[in-house]
């Protein structure tokens, strides 16, 4: 290897039309594709998890204590000891790689999403019931509007690790984007690692943009206006982030 | 789960070790980077938005794919430890610049401007009002990135070094499941101690949380 290496080897992989074919298997589109794929059914399956759940603790604000010990113990797994695990357990397939991506991907939505439940004004709450709502219309109508924004935030970061966690499933013998970086790791390829690198950067902003547009068309423009551009961090700030410290 | 502990007592503390310095490094690494970059975000206010934006790019690079691409950029081989330290270094960096960018923004108006009242200079006010009463959401994000940093460490078992992780891909090689078991249970237990030592400092550091939390 020369000393200074010319920076066109870097975009060999990316730049090479042959690895752009849709019909090879393999080849950058399908990867992409399965890539997609995974991300999405791990944090759909996390979504339908932690968001009852989060819900419910925010709502009641009962299990909190739970929520949050569960949320910090989850942070703290390591995702690929938990997928060697499941891979000894179970054997290689889709199971394993599934069950570790949602093991990442429950805390932050469930932190999220009862923080966001809490850090709703009482006296929004207090009014609804006042206004004579039912519990379920009282989270449905006035919690949960209020608190999107911190619930979609704590999507979009699941998302975001979820889909940089899952080239670890390459090691294992799975697809996606990690198959440039553990291929191109065996054979020296750097130009093959850091198409697989870019393309799985590219492709988390993709979903983040996504995530931002989600936000800007669902969540309620009085809330946005209040919550975004200035006082953005305000939100997710002392209400809610040292919830889980304080208490 | 016992007897391999017993049996292989040497090398799951030297991975052990290793994994603690390489997690921890980075943290105080990144922390530190981190406390300027932060203060400038929110000193000129227009330079928020794109540091947050770079810190989520830095944060969707895959930590495998950082552990490749940076020998190869900075010249240093693929089993060097620095490389986990340069990675895991960015991931800390990429997470607290937005949080103590944060951290001062959620210092209230009001207290500032007690301060400012009292005749506080810039500096004295930064460093003797604002940063104290930032430290809450600080040490909030301090502990996500201290704990992810430990989980974090592990997927460079991939590129050799990896502190516990290495007992992962020898369970996986081995088709054995006690290295793995005692990888994750020492990787979550120094996770947890790490986590209580933060909390622990933080309630030294903000005595007034408590008695402000209901």
């Amino acid at each position: 290897m020369t000393a200074v290496t010319p920076m066109i080897n870097y975009f060999g992989y990316l730049l090479d039309g042959a690895n752009w074919a849709w019909s090879t298997s393999g080849s950058i589109p399908h990867l992409l594709l399965q890539h997609i794929e995974y991300t999405l059914v791990a944090v759909l399956i996390s979504a339908a998890i932690a968001l009852p759940v989060g819900l419910l603790i925010g709502h009641t604000n009962r299990g909190a204590f739970l929520a949050i010990n569960i949320g910090n113990a989850g942070r703290s797994l390591p995702t690929f000891g938990l997928l060697s695990l499941m891979v000894t357990l179970v054997g290689i397939g889709t199971l394993p790689v599934l069950v570790a991506l949602v093991v990442l991907a429950v805390p932050p939505i469930l932190a999220a999403t009862y923080a966001g439940i809490r850090s709703v004004d009482r006296s929004a709450v207090d009014a609804a019931v006042g206004m004579g709502m039912r519990p379920t219309q009282v989270l449905f109508r006035a919690e949960v509007p209020m608190a999107l924004p911190l619930i979609i935030s704590g999507l979009r970061s699941a998302t975001l690790q979820v889909c940089a966690t899952a080239t670890v499933a390459a090691y294992v013998g799975f697809g996606g984007l990690g198959r440039l970086l553990i291929d191109g790791l065996s054979f020296n390829a750097y130009d093959q690692v850091f198409a697989g690198a870019v393309l799985v950067a590219l492709l988390a902003i993709a979903f983040d943009l996504l995530g931002a547009a989600t936000e800007r068309a669902v969540v309620s423009p009085g809330i946005q206006s209040r919550g975004t551009r200035r006082t953005r961090p305000a939100p997710a700030s002392p209400p809610a982030r040292t919830a889980g410290t304080s208490r | 789960m016992i007897d391999y502990a017993v049996n292989n007592r040497s090398t799951i503390l030297d991975a052990l070790g290793q994994h603690i310095w390489l997690s921890l490094v980075p943290v105080l690494l990144g922390t530190l980077i981190a406390l300027p970059i932060g203060y400038l975000a929110v000193r000129y206010r227009s330079l928020y938005q794109p540091i947050v934006n770079i810190g989520g790019v830095l944060y969707s690079i895959p930590s495998l794919a950082l552990f490749v691409v940076i020998p190869a950029v900075v010249g240093i081989g693929v089993l060097s430890p620095l490389n986990i330290v340069i990675a895991l270094t960015i991931y800390t960096l990429a997470l607290m610049a937005r949080t103590v960018a944060d951290a001062l923004l959620s210092v209230q108006g009001e207290t500032t401007r007690a301060a400012h009242a009292l005749g506080y200079r810039p500096v004295r006010q930064l460093l003797g009002v604002e940063l104290p009463m930032a430290l809450p959401v600080m040490f909030a994000g301090l502990r996500v990135a201290t704990v992810s940093s430990i989980s974090l460490v592990s997927v460079g078992a991939f590129v050799g070094i990896g502190g516990l992780g290495a007992l992962f891909t020898r369970g996986l090689q081995l088709d054995f499941i006690e290295p793995i078991l005692i990888g994750i249970i020492l990787s979550v237990l120094l996770a947890g101690l790490c986590d209580l030592a933060l909390v622990l400092t933080q309630r030294r550091l903000t005595p007034w949380t408590r008695v402000v939390a209901r």
